[in-house]
């Protein structure tokens, strides 16, 4: 067959740039994006850790000693959307760039200038959204999901609202490119239930963005015009309701959460299989149950919004659909069990993230469940134990998936082997601490103590202070991530071989270590007992 | 270069994408500077979003000179034409939700609202404390809320005007659609005019609104700040007209690019595009008219 | 403790209701299972409040975890059998199958019969919740920034005209909080109990045994009013009305706070609800309608007219 790529220019063919601002500011290439991404995601996450550790720091003991009220509530709210728009979703944009092509031997995005802006709007949406902590009227400081009338008090929504715009505009496009990929890029014979769950993943995953992502552009967009152009979209007295605007952020805001964890779920189904040597148990099930969660995510959004006194059939319709989530969400762990069941495992950092991953989800998964009682949810609501719910599916669901993917495809990216010794020495001391800061939160809850509040009573003094300690432990943590990271790509010695790990199958373990700038210049031919795990039998 | 059916395409370093980014930057950082400056104080704004605008322009031209260089080199072969033809139609699903968004509010405000502060159903207690004195109804008499917000106004009655351009948007797809079979047959004349055709009715529809408008402000009094019925007029018919300006502003490119013989039989995509977009905003004022002007 | 097996009128105690009791009472004892009032050091579990209908949140939150620690500690103890025991350092040959339909459909199963008594038993505490009718005594409540608006709307079926304050952080706490003033948190008491943050210059005075309709709203953003010992929260939104409803069944002083951002001193604007006997609540409500007779009070009803015009959202441009 004559399949070849074509370049529409011949001098870079068969390796990368030299020059550095060529190679990595007009680039095409879906690695160098993925690269650029992933640096992008890390450098944020930092930034928003460290706005967490302003928050941990302040709540360490009764009393105000370090911030400003306002201050503690700007960070509370840049902590929440940077680590959301700027660290959780661009990494799993990055690992999409980077891994789709190879799992499912394309040459490379299927729209790569498009791709390179996607990125390229992200660092000038942050500068924007960042700027606006440094203004006389100070950064939006009323929590990231900025409901009016009090968003409309900050002085410099304008700057935030635009910022958003353009996040929006970046994912979508991102969310497009990664379509069109999947569908129009696969290698002959890669059919779609062959390809690995973690394409299946970000393919339902992208749908949602492209869904939702327009509908966060509109929320805000009338919160524009609200605040600047006399309209009344959220004001009682011009006929509108400021519970209208909760809606339409929610019907954004839940699917949004599911677009932090889908991808993470096809990462834990990549790892668990190659670290227990058997395949997957129940493929089908598998991205079944990912669309199923992906349905369900559109028909429950108000369970946000049990306490702003919703009609008593709405609040019955959206706590029945939020609890059925439940079951395709329970389908995949139990079948993470049951591929491990039988298996022949061994426990290298990215399965000890990957299992971490499933016992600490489900947790946060089940103060989740617990939540959609509408009438326990009366009491859980606005207090500590939302926060630990969602720092559970997101810190030790979305974060730790990232952190699991980082160690499993490092050594593809760069060729050599992380240091074993201390990823393990990451796993543990995160794992440890990420408890230490998270579980003590869900008795704050419990006893009463509202979340987004700058001090609290005495009687909360004891878990907060250990829930600080945590906080502090699980962040200077990261810098060991960091280290190891850093090593790996300049530092380490020992080469990574192509396969990299003993029971790893898929396509991307094909290629060599590091992947080269180009790959499947010509389509692979596929294999099917080579296949991660599309070997389905029925 | 030598193509063969099936080759993959992969462009190679492009700037447009980062100047796009920096472009973009400009305008909404001029935008936001603009709007958040107080009332009278000077502000730099409007001159950043004019660059900006400027450079937007600019860099469309830019980029899209070097794809239609690489279309005509002949470097675009059906996958990648598969590609763009996905990238459109998700693009426009994407617009979809936002109008989504928009015409959610609406039915929001109207169906639940406006009737629960008039005391309906789940509202008694919110009438009955704050608002005991508003009759709850959509248009001139209930639309501007119980606090009357932007005074009384009246509504742009639906079987004048916005008749008209619904007629007129629809001709436009009709004319558009002759000018696609046309481009199919080859028939290059053909093509000019209908496609001409629809700039033209694109271009009326754009007047006839904007003649709306100012009749609006100031002979119904009806604004965007009439309480939320004149926010979701405006809104609406605003992000609508936005999009028939810029579909306005496609079609006359394309028809540039018939000029210059761009197109062939069944290599178009780029005339396909704005042909589907120029669907979508016509449904969309469907809706519009149905649900904004007539009920 | 007066409420703790009070059954929410209108809900028939089914069987199976009882039984999820007996084993919520299990998983209450993993905690304290005492009914606390106010938030004590170490607390580990959601209080069962003080109102007739406050134990269904208390009762739904112990079944809820009562279920998840059994299932959780199902899925984990399986997932450990399976570390232990499939590890390649034992040696472990993995085993080649992939599929076992019966498997799966036991584990949809499953979870969708315990799904399903759950919602049965949430929606039973949800619909008494929502049914304000009969209630002996309406209170209206409108939250300001950063401080709540009390007025006693009518009692025991007459109005109540011009009985109406402003609730603010007392000024102890208000001191202490201030940042950097070396005051010590721990020092803020009233009546022995520690207060910091959680006092007000001037509490909300009700009836016990009394069916309390309270209608809340706010005047400029959102606010939500709440007081676990009543067990629920519900927002205050300003040009809205909601309603909710509590019974209080002890005597005591019970505290809160506003639970939705609302601003810079969102954390500063508690709430204090003291419940007394029908009695003394009758002897207040005259003291406080004497002044109110004799002067024009014109504090009350400028409040309660202010919250009545509009609530413009802050425009500009
Ligand atoms: C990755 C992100 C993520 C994920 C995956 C989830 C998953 C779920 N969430 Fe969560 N949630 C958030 C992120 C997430 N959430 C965030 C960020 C907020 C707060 C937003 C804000 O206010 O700022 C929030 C808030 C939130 C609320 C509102 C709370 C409040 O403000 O009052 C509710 C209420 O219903 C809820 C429910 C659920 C449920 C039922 C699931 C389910 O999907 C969980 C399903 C999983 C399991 C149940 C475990 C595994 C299953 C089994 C082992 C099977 C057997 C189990 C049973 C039958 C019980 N979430
Ligand atoms: C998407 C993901 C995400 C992630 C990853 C995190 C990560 C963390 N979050 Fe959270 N958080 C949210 C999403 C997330 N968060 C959201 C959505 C909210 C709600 C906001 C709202 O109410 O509007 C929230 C709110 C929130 C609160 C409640 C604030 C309030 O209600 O006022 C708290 C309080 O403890 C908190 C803490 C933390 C901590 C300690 C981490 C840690 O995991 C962070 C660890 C990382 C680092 C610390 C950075 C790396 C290290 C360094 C910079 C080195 C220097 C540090 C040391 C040496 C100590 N977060
Ligand atoms: Cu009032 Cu928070
Ligand atoms: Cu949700």
């Amino acid at each position: 067959m004559a399949h070849a790529a074509t370049h529409d220019h011949h001098d870079d063919h068969h390796g990368a740039p030299t020059n550095f601002f060529t190679r990595w500011c007009m680039s095409t290439n879906h690695k160098d994006i993925g690269t650029l991404y992933l640096i992008f995601s890390l450098a944020a996450f930092f930034v928003g850790g460290s706005f967490a550790m302003v928050i941990r720091a302040e709540l360490f003991k009764p009393g105000m000693q370090l911030v400003q009220p306002y201050f503690f509530n700007e960070m509370t709210t840049m902590h929440a959307l940077v680590m959301i728009f700027g660290a959780i979703m661009p990494a799993f944009v990055g690992l999409g760039n980077w891994m789709i092509p190879l799992m499912i031997g394309a040459p490379d995005m299927a729209l790569p200038r498009m791709n390179n802006l996607s990125f390229w709007i992200l660092p000038f949406a942050f500068a924007l959204l960042l700027s606006t902590l440094f203004m006389p009227g100070g950064s939006p400081a009323g929590g990231w999901t900025m409901y009016p009338p009090l968003s409309l008090q900050t002085g410099s929504l304008a700057y935030a609202v635009f910022a958003i715009h353009l996040m929006g505009i970046s994912s979508i496009m991102g969310a497009i490119n990664i379509i069109a990929t999947i569908l129009n890029m696969r290698a002959p014979g890669m059919d779609l239930l062959k390809m690995p769950v973690f394409v299946w993943s970000w393919l339902i995953t992208a749908f949602l963005l492209i869904a939702v992502m327009p509908v966060l552009a509109g929320a805000v967009t009338m919160l524009l015009t609200d605040k600047y152009f006399g309209t009344s979209f959220f004001n009682a007295a011009g006929g509108g309701d400021p519970v209208l605007y909760q809606h339409i952020f929610w019907f954004f805001g839940h699917p949004e959460v599911y677009i932090m964890i889908l991808p993470a779920f096809g990462i834990i189904s990549e790892i668990v299989p190659t670290f227990a040597r058997k395949p997957i148990f129940g493929y089908k099930a598998m991205v079944f149950a990912i669309a199923a969660i992906a349905f369900l995510s559109f028909i429950v959004w108000a369970h946000h919004m049990f306490a702003v006194g919703l009609p008593l059939g709405a609040e019955i319709f959206f706590m029945y659909a939020t609890m059925l989530i439940s079951v395709p969400t329970g389908i995949k762990v139990f079948n993470w069990v049951s591929t491990m069941w039988g298996g022949s495992m061994t426990f290298e950092t990215p399965m000890l993230f990957a299992i971490a991953f499933i016992i600490l989800f489900t947790i946060g998964g089940f103060s989740g469940l617990m939540l959609a009682l509408v009438p326990a949810d009366f009491q859980y609501h606005d207090t500590y134990f939302v926060v630990a719910h969602f720092h559970y599916v997101l810190v030790t669901g979305a974060a730790f998936a990232i952190m699991a993917a980082t160690y499993y495809w490092l050594p593809k990216w760069t060729g050599h082997m992380y240091s074993e010794t201390w990823g393990k020495v990451h796993f543990w001391s995160s794992v440890i601490s990420v408890n230490v800061l998270f579980f003590p939160q869900h008795f704050l809850g419990l006893a009463g103590m509202p979340r987004r509040i700058p001090d609290y009573n005495v009687a909360f003094a004891n878990f907060n202070m250990i829930s600080s300690i945590g906080g502090f432990w699980f962040g200077a943590s990261q810098l060991i991530f960091l280290g190891v990271i850093i090593h790996a790509v300049w530092f380490s010695k020992k080469k990574a071989t192509d396969r990299v790990w003993e029971g790893a199958k898929g396509l991307e373990w094909t290629v060599p270590s590091p992947a080269p700038f180009h790959t499947f210049e010509l389509p692979p031919v596929i294999r099917d007992e080579e296949l991660a795990h599309g070997h389905v039998e029925d | 270069m030598g193509q063969q059916q099936g080759a993959y395409f992969v462009p190679t370093k492009s700037s447009w994408p980062i100047v796009a980014a920096v472009v973009m930057f400009v305008t909404v950082f001029g935008a936001a500077h603009w709007l958040n400056a107080e009332p009278g104080e000077a502000s730099f704004g409007k001159s950043v979003i004019t660059l900006g605008f400027v450079g937007i322009l600019l860099m469309f031209f830019g980029w899209f000179r070097s794809v239609i260089r690489e279309s005509l080199a002949g470097n675009y072969n059906s996958q990648v034409d598969r590609s763009f033809r996905m990238g459109m139609m998700w693009f426009i699903f994407s617009e979809v939700m936002f109008f989504g968004a928009f015409f959610g509010a609406l039915f929001y405000a109207r169906m639940y609202a406006v009737p629960w502060l008039g005391g309906e159903g789940h509202g008694v207690l919110t009438h009955q404390f704050l608002w005991s004195d508003y009759a709850a109804s959509w248009g001139a008499n209930g639309g501007g809320g119980p606090g009357r917000v932007g005074g009384s106004f009246q509504t742009v009655a639906p079987w004048g005007l916005p008749l008209l351009n619904t007629l007129i948007l629809l001709t436009s797809s009709v004319t558009i659609t002759i000018a696609h079979h046309a481009l199919k047959a080859g028939h290059r004349g053909k093509i000019l005019v209908f496609l001409g055709l629809t700039v033209l009715l694109g271009a009326t529809f754009l007047y006839f609104q904007a003649h709306e408008y100012i009749e609006a402000y100031k002979e119904l009094n009806l604004t965007l700040q009439s309480g939320v019925y004149g926010s979701t007029f405006f809104m609406l018919t605003g992000f609508h007209g936005m999009h028939v300006t810029l579909g306005t502003i496609m079609l006359a490119v394309i028809w540039l690019r018939v000029l210059k013989g761009h197109f062939s039989k069944d290599h178009h995509f780029g005339f396909e595009a704005v042909a589907w977009y120029w669907h979508f905003v016509d449904v969309v004022w469907l809706g519009l008219f149905m649900f904004v002007y007539i009920l | 403790m007066t409420s703790g097996g009070i059954r929410p009128d209108g809900i028939k105690p089914a069987f199976f209701k009882r039984a999820a009791m007996a084993a919520a009472a299990v998983a209450g004892a993993l905690f304290t299972g005492m009914a606390l009032a106010n938030p004590k050091p170490g607390q580990l579990n959601m209080t069962r409040g003080v109102t007739e209908w406050s134990s269904e949140p208390y009762f739904l939150n112990n079944v809820a975890l009562g279920v998840c620690v059994v299932i959780g500690v199902l899925v984990f103890g399986a997932m450990f059998i399976a570390m232990f025991r499939f590890r390649k350092s034992r040696g472990a040959v993995a085993e080649k199958w992939s599929h076992n339909t019966m498997l799966e459909i036991v584990w949809t199963t499953i979870p969708v019969i315990i799904l399903i008594v759950l919602a049965y038993l949430a929606t039973g505490g949800l619909t008494s919740f929502a049914d304000t009718t009969g209630s002996q005594m309406t209170v209206k409540v409108t939250g300001y920034q950063w401080k709540w608006r009390y007025d006693y709307v009518d009692y025991q079926g007459k109005a109540i005209d011009k009985v109406g304050f402003m609730s603010k952080l007392d000024d102890q706490s208000n001191d202490t909080r201030q940042l950097g003033s070396g005051l010590d948190p721990n020092a803020v008491k009233a009546d022995g109990e520690q207060t910091y943050l959680l006092d007000v210059d001037k509490p909300l005075v009700v009836p016990v045994d009394t069916k309390i309709r309270f209608v809340i709203t706010a005047d400029d953003v959102i606010h939500s009013w709440w007081v676990p010992a009543l067990g629920w929260k519900i927002d205050a939104i300003p040009g809205i009305v909601n309603a909710a409803w509590a019974n209080i069944k002890t005597p005591g002083t019970y505290r809160g706070q506003c639970a939705e951002l609302c601003g810079q001193d969102h954390g500063f604007m508690p709430i204090v609800v003291k419940a007394v006997s029908k009695e003394d609540f009758a002897k207040w409500l005259a003291e406080q309608q004497k002044p109110a007779a004799a002067a024009p009070a014109a504090d009350a009803s400028a409040g309660a007219s202010a919250s009545a015009t509009a609530p413009a959202a802050p425009t500009k441009g």
